[in-house]
């Protein structure tokens, strides 16, 4: 089994530095694969390196991956995180 | 008496840039060439040595850049540290680390060659994106990837060097500028970045001379080389002549001048011969500032530019990150007061509708933008107001220009103090709120909007440019931008007289208030209180000191009948020369 979902940033800000970090802190407890892709670059989301080489901009949508045994816990945090706009406005 | 724009026009020694961090500097060129390490991609055989030094020299990185981390939290507050935090975690990534020792296995190759082959990789992809701050950001991440390398080859970060130099550059890191201001560097020069790139803030916030951004200063200096930095107006003028030199000097001098006379009006006030006494505000850019206004002796804060923090942290800051930095300038300037002003920012800040504005200008700007966004216009508000428990901080309304958005805006405001009140978060209650005057109808209608607020500030420079209907940042038409045009002075004047017949408080806080030849004209036409950059204010006090209040008035009311600029300015150096004041111009 495999969990898919298109998000979309919400913040104005976009996805900075800070969000990006943040994601790559909350995804570490997790053992499933995550992925993060648009416009064809497939990143690894455990990567602050190279989630810091999205740049996703306010309305960007992005296709989120997770693929383990802990999928489900996994998606929800990071969807969540991602629908919150990053708790930013 | 020739000026800067004399000095500039004919000079075929200079280089043009973006004048990043404020200040005049003379001196040798240190040409900071970040020896491209040759990369070595030799085969290797031992692969289990090969990783054990990479693990160590990560080891090695991750300790020096806690340091820098922590010099960097001291000099410039948590917020603006945290472009740090990334690049640290950078070291720990897992996935990079993963992908580096597993190429090293397969490929056999020094592990130099594969971090800096790996990270590089990354780096390209960011300088492909369209966005600006991905190339900083790519330019953020080349010191991680150099200081690995070279704790690879055990070789120690090169940062001691000869005090006292010009620091020239393609680029520097935040980390490269952190380090080098401990050598006391005297200024930067880069050939890339812009106005907000991470190393012209941190110039700025270190108080450095930066010009960036001039495309080819490396290959035009050389090591040793003499040049004046200019980084009030953004040049390098590289062997300068004599005459060039003593400009400058004459320049730099009487910046030092200004410094000591900082000290000598410290305490002393602005008054008229007579007696008049003005009130002689700062205005804060950059949070660090407030360093500076605590030593000019100015009577408090008349412009806080809030939307600066947005430049400072590159995005918009939370409540409680706003909290943090409003309540910490105002127990700073306590007892005098801060005047926070709302986000000044237009649409070309952040996206909020996929429509480019024909005409930003003219477009949603300032209040308009907050009114439109109540959710970043209501964080803020109760950011301030929950930094206000000293009761030292007022709010200011950027490009207000009809009654109705006063009343949608204290409406909102005292939606925030009653949400407030409910979770018995203390606050000022009684926090004055007020306006800028910078649009032409504020201006036609002072007396009404001054009834429905506490205070007015008058914006000049959007304020002449809105009167005029000119873009004073193009060339073809910056002459009609006139600071003494009859319309101006008219203008200023029935703006001082409506907030006077409304019994209240209005200043003025553009640039025109920094300009010492319209020091007397403003005193002559009522303004009582200023709000200039605090190293001008000792020069203020003192050209204060030098005339009558009643003859500034005579002054004004004969500028006030004459039709023309010109006209103007005539009678108004014929004041400074019947009173003997020297008119050395402001540089800055």
């Amino acid at each position: 089994m495999m969990i898919e979902k298109i998000v979309k940033i919400r913040n104005k800000a976009g996805l900075h530095t800070r969000p990006a970090a943040t994601i790559v802190k909350l995804i570490a407890k997790y053992e499933c694969d995550f992925f993060i892709s648009r416009d064809g670059m497939n990143i690894n989301g455990k990567s602050i390196i190279g989630v810091m080489t999205l740049a996703a901009e306010e309305g960007a949508e992005l296709t989120l991956t997770f693929d383990g045994s802990d999928e489900e816990e996994a998606a929800k945090e990071i969807i969540d995180f991602f629908e919150k706009g990053f708790g930013e406005e | 008496m020739k000026s800067f724009s004399d000095v500039y026009r004919n000079a075929e020694n200079k280089i043009a840039g973006i004048a990043a961090a404020p200040g005049i500097v003379i001196g040798e060129v240190y040409l900071f060439t970040k020896e491209k390490l040759e990369i070595n991609d030799a085969d290797i055989t031992d692969v289990k040595e090969a990783k054990k030094n990479l693990l160590e020299a990560l080891e090695k990185s991750k300790k020096e850049f806690n340091k820098i981390f922590a010099i960097a939290k001291e000099k410039m507050g948590e917020t603006r540290a945290g472009i740090f935090e990334a690049q640290l975690m950078i070291l720990d990534d897992q996935v990079l680390i993963g992908n580096i020792i597993k190429r090293i296995e397969k490929e056999k190759k020094q592990p130099e060659f594969i971090v800096d082959d790996e990270i590089s990789k990354y780096q390209n992809l960011m300088v492909m994106s369209h966005e600006a701050y991905m190339k900083e950001r790519a330019n953020d991440i080349e010191d991680i990837k150099n200081r690995i390398v070279r704790n690879l080859r055990n070789k120690r970060w090169k940062s001691k060097f000869r005090n006292d130099v010009i620091i020239v550059s393609e680029s520097l890191t935040p980390a490269d500028i952190l380090l080098l201001s401990r050598n006391k560097v005297k200024s930067f020069i880069t050939d890339h970045g812009g106005l907000t790139s991470h190393a012209a803030i941190i110039s700025r916030s270190l108080n450095i001379p930066a010009v960036v951004g001039t495309h080819n200063a490396t290959l035009k200096l050389a090591d040793g080389q003499n040049v004046i930095v200019d980084g009030f107006h953004g040049y390098v003028l590289f062997d300068p002549t004599e005459e060039q030199i003593s400009f400058f000097e004459e320049k730099h001098n009487h910046l030092i001048a200004l410094q000591k006379q900082l000290e000598e009006f410290k305490d002393k006030r602005a008054v008229t011969k007579d007696g008049k006494e003005i009130q002689m505000l700062a205005n804060v850019d950059v949070t660090g500032e407030i360093d500076l206004v605590l030593t000019s002796g100015a009577k408090g804060i008349g412009l806080y530019r809030s939307e600066q923090i947005l430049d400072e942290i590159e995005t918009i800051p939370s409540e409680d990150e706003q909290v943090k930095i409003y309540a910490r300038l105002a127990s700073r300037i306590y007892p005098d007061f801060i005047t926070i002003r709302a986000f000044d920012i237009g649409g070309d800040k952040f996206k909020l509708f996929d429509y480019d504005e024909p005409n930003p200008f003219l477009g949603l700007r300032g209040l308009r933008l907050l009114l439109e966004n109540p959710k970043l216009f209501k964080e803020q508000i109760r950011a301030v107001l929950r930094s206000s428990s000293h009761k030292n901080i007022k709010f200011m309304l950027p490009m207000v220009s009809t009654l109705s958005e006063i009343h949608h805006s204290k409406k909102i405001i005292s939606d925030c103090m009653d949400e407030l009140s409910t979770k018995n978060i203390p606050f000022d209650k009684d926090m004055e709120i007020g306006i800028m005057v910078e649009v032409p109808s504020a201006a036609v209608m002072a007396k009404e909007f001054a009834d429905e607020v506490d205070f007015l500030s008058i914006g000049t420079n959007d304020l002449i440019q809105y009167l005029m209907a000119v873009d004073r940042g193009n060339e073809l038409v910056s002459d009609l931008y006139q600071e003494f045009s009859p319309v101006v002075l008219r203008t200023l004047k029935k703006i001082i007289d409506d907030s006077k017949l409304a019994g209240k408080p209005v200043s003025l806080c553009g640039e025109m208030a920094a300009d010492t030849l319209a020091m007397p004209l403003l005193v002559g036409l009522g303004l009582e209180s200023m709000s200039i950059s605090p190293a001008t204010i000792p020069y203020a006090k003192k050209i204060i000191a030098s005339f009558n209040y009643k003859d500034s008035k005579l002054m004004a009311e004969k500028c006030l009948s004459v039709c023309d600029e010109e006209g103007v300015q005539k009678i108004i150096e014929k004041f400074f020369s019947d009173n003997k004041i020297i008119r050395t111009r402001n540089i800055i």
